[in-house]
């Protein structure tokens, strides 16, 4: 009897001590997720002199807007700005629409609608086969939509995950309501449009985040279909006025600086851009992690 | 009387069914089976100004050949196998055991906090990670190798030096994507009956003993099922990353299958030639999907639909 009861206050304190060392490490681990934007935030908010000497780690020195500035006196910051959200309405508006609406039909039984499989089938194949880089760029091409605000749009409209999370969501509706509804006379669209849709506005959340995060983060489609760079969007933009020129220093070893600003320097202004482009996701992520870890346990991974 | 009226009307009803599918299947036939079909640019000698399934020279296995006789080939494959192979374990394996410290966490609000931040990465593009990364990893003045010099050790060129490319390119990846599957795993931890552990700590089962007995078994599913769908990736070793992040210096380590199409078809104008290695990766693509989805369907009875 003595002895198990002073057993379990030697377990409760192996217990204690893992408990501490899983929060540290788990903290830790928290930290590591944030330092690198910790970091950029920092350097873009420090002035040249003390980013050059590298006093700068995770906290600003000679805290100065100058970088921010000089972003947004450039012109064509402004307009990749303006073709990422021309994208992101006309893009994400007709993915989410094709997406609401595809949905529904895919998600009646066979009684209901024999060829259902056979549509099924067709958009699955999609997502697990395509032809690769060439042949689509090519197709865009002969479409004649190089340099066009639809190459960024029409491409992607058919999101199938998007589609089968929402098919899977809109099955847990009770039939009963589209029977009733039957009964009194409405057609499909109707009952698409007065019941399935407000019943599923959660889902219809989740698959938008999904859009509009997906397209404000895409950058190749903007490389490859647009030759000017004002038709850029800002991904794409910040992937050639920082990463390319990034690396093509690292390779020949000079290291371009700009001498005619006092507090300015290459890599304050590098880490300002880059800090705008991940501002949108780093404002809206706290409010949409819910929405996102919803949609993943819904539709995506059913164990 | 009334079912049989009731059964009529939704047989006529199909037809709505068809023209509400009708827009995403235009969309769908022209921007993904029409560049499936494209796919024979592979076997052409393939000329733009004729277009697509214009009339084209037909080469046969011309493009594979000369693919082959290329000096590099066979080591992009390798980087693109080893990089794939190293990220999809290491994508298992992190998650798995963050998920298992979180649920040994008692206090709500640092589980969601721990989980909140963790996820974050998961959502930021690329071009800004690997814009911060490049920061970072400078040999020169770079925060890693300031850190690294405190200890008085060499500076370490992370991504401008074939021994560590890759093991750089592994871990960020690993940083950026393990929230994801932290979160499956942990959503599947979450669901196991606690009847369970009631029983075994009724036996004298220890928390280690728990978790090996009881957790790791009872997610064993959800983990045999995100190993074997990531397989489907397994020659997608991350364009968007390595496009990035690496440079001419590190062509040998870090150069893999979609770099090396996009250099040859966009930049270099070899349309045929890329095309050729986007056939060769979907055929073993075709295979590795459809083998992993058998095995998902098999050992996890898993159905996309």
């Amino acid at each position: 009897m003595k002895t198990s009861a002073s057993r379990r206050v030697k377990t409760s304190a192996s217990r204690r001590a893992f408990v501490l060392c899983n929060t540290i490490l788990l903290a830790g681990i928290s930290v590591l997720c944030l330092l690198p934007l910790a970091h950029i935030l920092a350097i873009s908010l420090s002035d040249k002199a003390s980013v050059a000497a590298g006093y700068v780690n995770f906290w600003p020195r000679n805290l100065t807007m100058a970088s921010y500035s000089y972003v947004m006196a450039k012109k064509e910051f402004w307009q990749s700005i303006a073709v990422s959200v021309k994208r992101i309405i006309l893009g994400g508006g007709l993915s989410v629409a094709v997406t609401v609406l595809t949905a529904y039909p895919l998600s009646k039984p066979y009684r209901q609608f024999r060829r259902r499989t056979a549509y099924v089938w067709f958009f699955v194949v999609t997502m697990l086969f395509n032809g690769g880089i060439i042949p689509t760029y090519m197709l865009v091409r002969q479409l004649g939509l190089i340099d066009s605000i639809w190459a960024l749009v029409l491409p992607p409209a058919v999101q199938v995950f998007n589609i089968v999370l929402l098919l899977n969501f809109y099955r847990e509706i009770p039939a009963a309501l589209e029977e009733a509804a039957l009964i009194d006379g409405a057609g499909h669209w109707k009952i698409w449009r007065r019941i399935y849709v407000p019943l599923s506005v959660p889902a219809i959340a989740t698959v938008t985040l999904f859009t509009l995060v997906g397209h404000w983060n895409e950058w190749f489609g903007g490389l490859i279909y647009m030759n000017r760079l004002e038709n850029y969007p800002l991904q794409t933009y910040l992937q050639s006025v920082v990463v390319q020129t990034s690396l093509a220093q690292m390779s020949t070893g000079s290291i371009a600086e700009m001498t005619n600003r006092l507090l300015v320097s290459d890599r304050t202004f590098k880490a300002a851009q880059i800090f705008i482009g991940a501002l949108p996701v780093l404002c809206f992520y706290p409010f949409l992690q819910k929405y996102f870890v919803k949609g993943i346990t819904l539709g995506g991974v059913k164990g | 009387m009334k079912a049989t009226a009731l059964q009529a009307k939704k047989r006529k009803s199909e037809t709505v069914f068809h023209v509400m599918l009708l827009p995403a299947v235009v969309f769908c036939l022209i921007f993904s089976y029409v560049p499936l079909g494209g796919l024979v640019i592979a076997f052409q000698k393939f000329k733009p100004a004729k277009g697509l399934f214009g009339p084209q020279d037909w080469i046969g296995m011309g493009n594979f050949r000369y693919l082959l006789e290329m000096p590099n080939t066979v080591n992009v494959l390798r980087n693109t196998l080893v990089i794939s192979l190293w990220k999809m374990v290491l994508g298992i394996l992190v998650p798995l055991a963050v998920a298992l410290l979180i649920n040994e966490v008692a206090n709500t609000r640092f589980k969601r906090s721990v989980q909140t931040i963790i996820f974050m990465p998961y959502f930021l593009s690329w071009i800004i990670l690997s814009g911060i990364f490049i920061q970072m990893l400078s040999p020169a003045d770079g925060l890693a190798n300031q850190f690294i010099g405190l200890f008085g050790a060499e500076p370490i060129f992370f991504l401008g030096d074939n021994r560590w490319f890759q093991g750089t390119v592994i871990a960020t990846d690993v940083w950026k994507t393990f929230g994801f599957n932290t979160i499956v795993f942990f959503a599947a931890i979450t669901s196991i009956d606690p009847c369970l552990y009631e029983s075994a700590k009724i036996d004298g089962a220890g928390r280690m003993r728990q978790c090996l007995s009881i957790t790791i078994p009872c997610i064993m599913g959800t983990i045999v099922l995100l190993g074997v769908l990531s397989m489907g990736n397994i020659l997608n070793a991350g364009f968007d990353q390595i496009f990035n992040m690496y440079s001419p210096i590190v062509y040998e380590t870090g150069d893999i299958l979609d770099t090396f199409v996009y250099r040859l078809g966009i930049r270099e104008a070899q349309y045929g030639v890329a095309a050729a290695v986007g056939f060769f990766k979907s055929i073993i693509s075709t295979l590795f999907i459809s083998a992993s989805y058998f095995m998902a369907y098999k050992f996890a009875d898993y159905r996309i639909f």
